[in-house]
């Protein structure tokens, strides 16, 4: 697969600040990556640094083959849904759809009228008037008619609530099932968009934890239950990313790398349950130190 | 999907299999596409693919060129071959496992079993 964006240990550095710190990564054309990681991970810095907001302090930075920052062809294939998009104070909900459709050369009316009327969003009134949640949605609006090339979500929902977030992912579904586009979706809300990806990359303190596919990472972790003992000989050869003990029993949440752990741990008397992207995900950013030094070991095990 | 399955593209397989065995989905019928699959289970269009190419690889389903993936003859007795040889491991051994753990004999388990049997 061939990379629409990719970043070559990037630093990126505020007064005093390490946002980014020798990160490299790729999006893979045609998927929908999940960016993911806790506040402060450095997931909008990287966004801002992939649509030319920002310049990074050291490294490469690249889209479609190109530094982003300050080159319009470039940018003009971006679409870049921020949390908190700002709009000219006399802006109404039409006068943003209007402008974006001059914006965007593959803007697609129909599409963006029909999520318009999925979101209830009134047309004439003030964009500033709206409530959080209706705001959001004039940006997921924009970010899904646009049909741009690469369209990158940053944490698209707030005050959204559930049936609204829901009709955005089914959306998002559809139209990227007809339309296929590199989409990058920065979320906390990972229960809820694990499904959708096709790619995770975790963020951890400016570092790149995780870049994998989303379901070998699935396939990848294993919670075990049982007799501490039990627990403890299983994982004693394992990387354990994260362990809680009850009244002699431990649950243990390891980064498989035998096809046939399950089949150990059943016949070690271990119950197997179900680990979701989340669970793995938070038991990770626990688990890593500000060193970061099981990063390798993790690469090397996936 | 469901979390406790494993990778979706494997649950996927299998839901389709299931079909294929109990007969809901018929040999030489088409099944259904990537982005049908994706929109109903609300799934990534490439997982949903990717379950469909692995039945592909299997020999359960095949591609007509410009229509779609369709069950292939013999399909069905593929999979319920296939299915019986797992059946011990899946099925027995973890039934037998939980019987010693409760203390309940073979002989015990297998005079449920023909009890239950008989019920059915």
């Amino acid at each position: 697969m061939s990379a629409v964006a990719t970043l070559q240990n990037v630093t990126m550095r505020f007064r005093g600040h390490t946002a980014l710190d020798g990160v490299t990564t790729a999006f893979e054309e045609h998927a929908i990556t999940g960016l993911l990681g806790r506040n402060g991970a450095g997931k909008t810095t990287l966004l801002q640094l992939l649509t030319g907001h920002r310049v990074a302090t050291t490294g490469d930075v690249r889209a479609f083959g190109a530094a982003p920052y300050e080159n319009a062809d470039v940018v003009g294939r971006i679409c870049f849904v921020r949390e908190s998009q700002r709009y000219p104070d006399h802006f109404r909900v039409r006068d943003a759809v209007r402008a974006a459709a001059t914006v965007f050369p593959d803007w697609d009316a129909e599409l963006a009228d029909q999520l318009l009327a999925d979101f209830e969003l009134p047309l004439r009134r003030p964009i500033k008037k709206l409530s959080r949640g209706m705001t959001s949605a004039v940006g997921i609006v924009m970010g899904l008619a646009c049909r741009a090339p690469l369209t990158l979500f940053d944490e698209p929902y707030l005050g959204l609530d559930a049936v609204a977030r829901q009709v955005f992912y089914d959306r998002l579904l559809a139209d990227y099932a007809e339309h296929p586009r590199t989409v990058v979706l920065s979320t906390h809300l990972i229960e809820e968009i694990s499904d959708l990806l096709e790619r995770v990359v975790l963020l951890d303190r400016g570092h790149v934890l995780l870049d994998e596919d989303a379901d070998r990472l699935r396939d990848s972790a294993l919670t075990v239950v049982g007799p501490t003992e039990a627990v403890r000989a299983f994982t004693r050869s394992a990387q354990v990313l994260h362990t809680d003990s009850l009244a002699g029993s431990s649950r243990a949440i390891i980064h498989s790398r035998r096809p046939d752990d399950r089949a150990v741990a059943a016949a070690a008397g271990l119950t197997v349950e179900p680990t979701s992207l989340q669970q793995l995900v938070v038991a990770m950013s626990r688990h890593s130190q500000p060193s970061c030094a099981p990063v390798a070991a993790l690469e090397e095990a996936s | 999907m469901n979390e406790d399955g494993g990778p979706i593209f494997r649950q996927i397989a299998t839901q389709l299999e299931d079909a294929i065995v109990d007969g809901s989905l018929p040999e030489e019928s088409q099944a259904p596409s990537s982005n049908e699959l994706a929109a109903f289970h609300r799934i990534n269009p490439a997982t949903a693919a990717k379950g469909l190419s692995q039945l592909v690889a299997d020999g359960v389903l095949y591609k007509r060129r410009g229509v779609g993936m369709f069950v292939a003859t013999g399909a069905r007795d593929q999979l319920r071959k296939r299915r019986r040889s797992e059946f011990a491991d899946q099925y027995v051994v973890p039934l037998l496992a939980e019987a010693g753990r409760l203390g309940i004999s073979v002989a015990e388990v297998r005079t449920m079993l023909a009890e239950k049997g008989e019920r059915q």
